[in-house]
């Protein structure tokens, strides 16, 4: 009893406890989700000839894709085979989940990379702009480029961004066939460049609107009054002493955004058509292809929790006052 | 679904209803949202009681990409439908599908939210656990499997939409429930045999409708924004309902000759979320009591 208490109390295991058993609740909510939709393997892949099947090619094909075993086998079936690394097949690519996984993946964390550097470098300036005179004409406009941040979808930005250049300067990089990084790194950059624009401006707006709040709440503080009083310049108290203990909730709200990168992905993946995980997505949920939509949504959890559980060990190292709780 | 409002007991205290309006008409954009939002009802009215000046599905095909006129405001479409019309009932049917999902994401998740924090114990683990395993899935990821799950018309797109937004209403409330339990008036209706029921109903509810209010806006435009997506990917409600997502979809190809075919509903779009987003902020500064008398 006294090593669950001290596991259950444990500031690093129970989180990561806590994670194992939610990635449980993700595969079965995933399984039992797709296992909803209308059809199956066979008559997604045979299509309307799949009615002209006699019982026994049925019963026969039932048996090759495990279908007319219980589903809580076809389950555990499934959870196994994940943990040996197959991840099933997607017969219209004619290869395994894992290998099309292994290619998209690295597209769309790029994607995540840039799209997150690009919303630092906008929201945080914007932010500490704003925070830095209340109600001034400088605040309305962060606070509008925030708003617009907020309510302009995504997919209608990467649309009429996309009409407006290839109709004024003829820049289309995406028009071309996608190159990878270690193809041509070139293009590669180019093609990158408006998809992470779109994302990292719809996550710049949380970002800014987080960093004004944290900001004002840190200079109102009595150690900020102190610094200034003890001398400290204007630049280093902005730096080291301000913005450094507004980093806490930055950073959490930056992990929180992954979600939405990794939604918006889809989205804007489709419109600059960059083969990445997003679009595996669709295209699975288009083409009716069980497995490749189920082994992929379920790594997309998996790295979201991920994502989460790394947050919130990151921010008890950031923040000493978490790491004693 | 970027911000979700987790207040502290601190802003628990009551705030009357009429009050809460005269607090909301201080606030410059609360007012502005207000507006905003008012006109875009006048335009779900007029579509929902078919006074539109076109019928949005007709289609004339001697008036083909039009550009705005007298005749047709924001011009016509590549069918010659009247991109107004079209537009006002793309909005009537984004708002219908936003507000039934979040009315349903609200009922369920305060539900939950409120025993699981009030009751704690076995219902509190249940509910946080289906909670994280919702919380796993990015928005507009799990929206977008729901929505293909089923088979697709406005109610199920709800339905879709709705569980996306139901565990956010369980975290938001759960936290003020838990902290409002301990407080002297809840615990003396515990203790004068009351029951939990009507604690819950009498005592506890009234006591977070700010928050509530507050998350209820906020749901509303990123549900619409969430929907005009879904329907973008052409997993929204099928063609040829008009939906501002696949008008802004079927507009990419025509956006060089027509450009009022994606600029109509790109505005309007944006101009419903930013009245949305206006008026969840101007309530959050209103009603929560940490922001009041801060300047």
């Amino acid at each position: 009893m006294n090593l669950v208490r001290a596991v259950a109390s444990h500031r690093v295991l129970r989180p990561v406890i806590s994670a194992l058993g939610t990635l449980l609740g993700v595969a079965v909510f995933v399984f039992v989700m797709l296992r909803a939709i209308p059809g199956n393997q066979i008559t997604a892949g045979l299509g309307t000839e799949a009615a002209a099947l006699t019982p026994a090619q049925q019963a026969a094909l039932e048996a090759y894709y495990g279908l007319d075993k219980p589903l809580v086998t076809q389950f555990f079936n499934w959870l196994g085979n994940i943990f040996t690394g197959n991840l099933g097949f997607s017969s219209r690519a004619q290869q395994s989940v894992l290998e099309l996984t292994a290619q998209s993946l690295p597209v769309t964390l790029e994607l995540a990379v840039f799209s997150i550097v690009l919303a630092l470098l906008i929201g945080i300036p914007l932010g500490m702009l704003s925070a830095s005179r209340p109600d001034s004409p400088r605040d309305a406009f962060g606070q509008a480029v925030g708003l617009m941040g907020l309510s302009i979808p995504s997919f209608l930005l990467a649309t009429a961004l996309l009409a407006i250049l290839s109709a004024t300067v003829r820049f289309n990089p995406n028009g071309q066939a996608f190159a990878y990084f270690s193809e041509d790194p070139l293009l590669n950059l180019q093609q990158m460049l408006l998809p992470s624009l779109v994302l990292g401006f719809g996550i710049a707006a949380p970002i800014m609107r987080t960093t004004r709040t944290a900001v004002l709440e840190v200079r109102g503080q009595d150690f900020i009054r102190t610094a200034r009083a003890k001398g400290v310049g204007p630049r280093r108290l902005q730096v080291r002493h301000v913005l450094k203990n507004a980093l806490v909730p930055i950073v959490t709200m930056t992990g929180l955004q992954f979600g939405y990168l990794l939604g918006g992905a889809v989205v804007v993946e489709q419109i600059f058509s960059l083969p990445g995980i997003g679009r595996q997505v669709l295209l699975g949920i288009q083409q009716k292809e069980y497995a490749l939509v189920q082994s992929t949504v379920l790594l997309i959890a998996l790295a979201f929790v991920v994502v989460n559980l790394l947050t919130d060990l990151l921010y008890r190292i950031i923040d000493p006052r978490v790491r004693a709780e | 679904m970027t911000e979700i409002s987790e207040s502290a007991p601190a802003s628990l205290a009551g705030v009357q209803s009429g009050q809460r309006l005269r607090l909301l008409l201080k606030s410059r954009s609360g007012v502005a949202g207000l507006i905003l939002v008012g006109l875009l009802a006048i335009l779900c009215v007029l579509a929902a009681f078919g006074l539109l000046p076109y019928d949005p599905l007709a289609q004339a095909p001697q008036q083909r990409l039009l550009p705005p006129s007298a005749a047709h405001w924001f011009g016509t479409d590549q069918f010659g439908r009247d991109v107004f019309s079209r537009v006002a009932a793309g909005v009537a049917s984004s708002a219908l599908i936003a507000v039934v999902a979040v009315a349903f994401a609200t009922v369920v998740g305060t539900l939950a939210g409120v025993s699981a924090g009030f009751f704690r114990g076995v219902s509190d683990a249940v509910v946080s656990g289906v909670t994280n395993v919702l919380f796993a899935f990015p928005p507009l990821l799990l929206a977008l499997s729901l929505a293909s799950v089923f088979d697709r018309n406005w109610f199920t797109i709800a339905v879709a939409i709705a569980i996306v937004y139901v565990p956010i209403f369980i975290r938001v409330t759960r936290g003020p429930v838990l902290s409002l339990r301990e407080i002297d008036f809840v615990r003396a209706a515990v203790s004068s045999g009351q029951r939990r029921a009507a604690i819950m109903f009498r005592h506890v509810l009234p006591n977070i409708t700010s928050i509530l209010i507050v998350q209820v806006t906020l749901s509303l435009s990123w549900a619409v924004l969430t929907e005009a997506s879904l329907s973008f990917l052409g997993l929204g409600t099928p063609p040829p309902a008009p939906s501002l997502g696949s008008m802004i979809y079927e507009a990419r190809t025509l956006v060089y000759i027509a450009p009022w075919t994606m600029v109509a509903p790109g505005v309007i779009v944006v101009l419903f979320v930013v009245g949305l987003n206006l008026l969840g902020d101007g309530l959050r500064d209103s009603l929560d009591p940490r922001n009041r008398g801060r300047k």
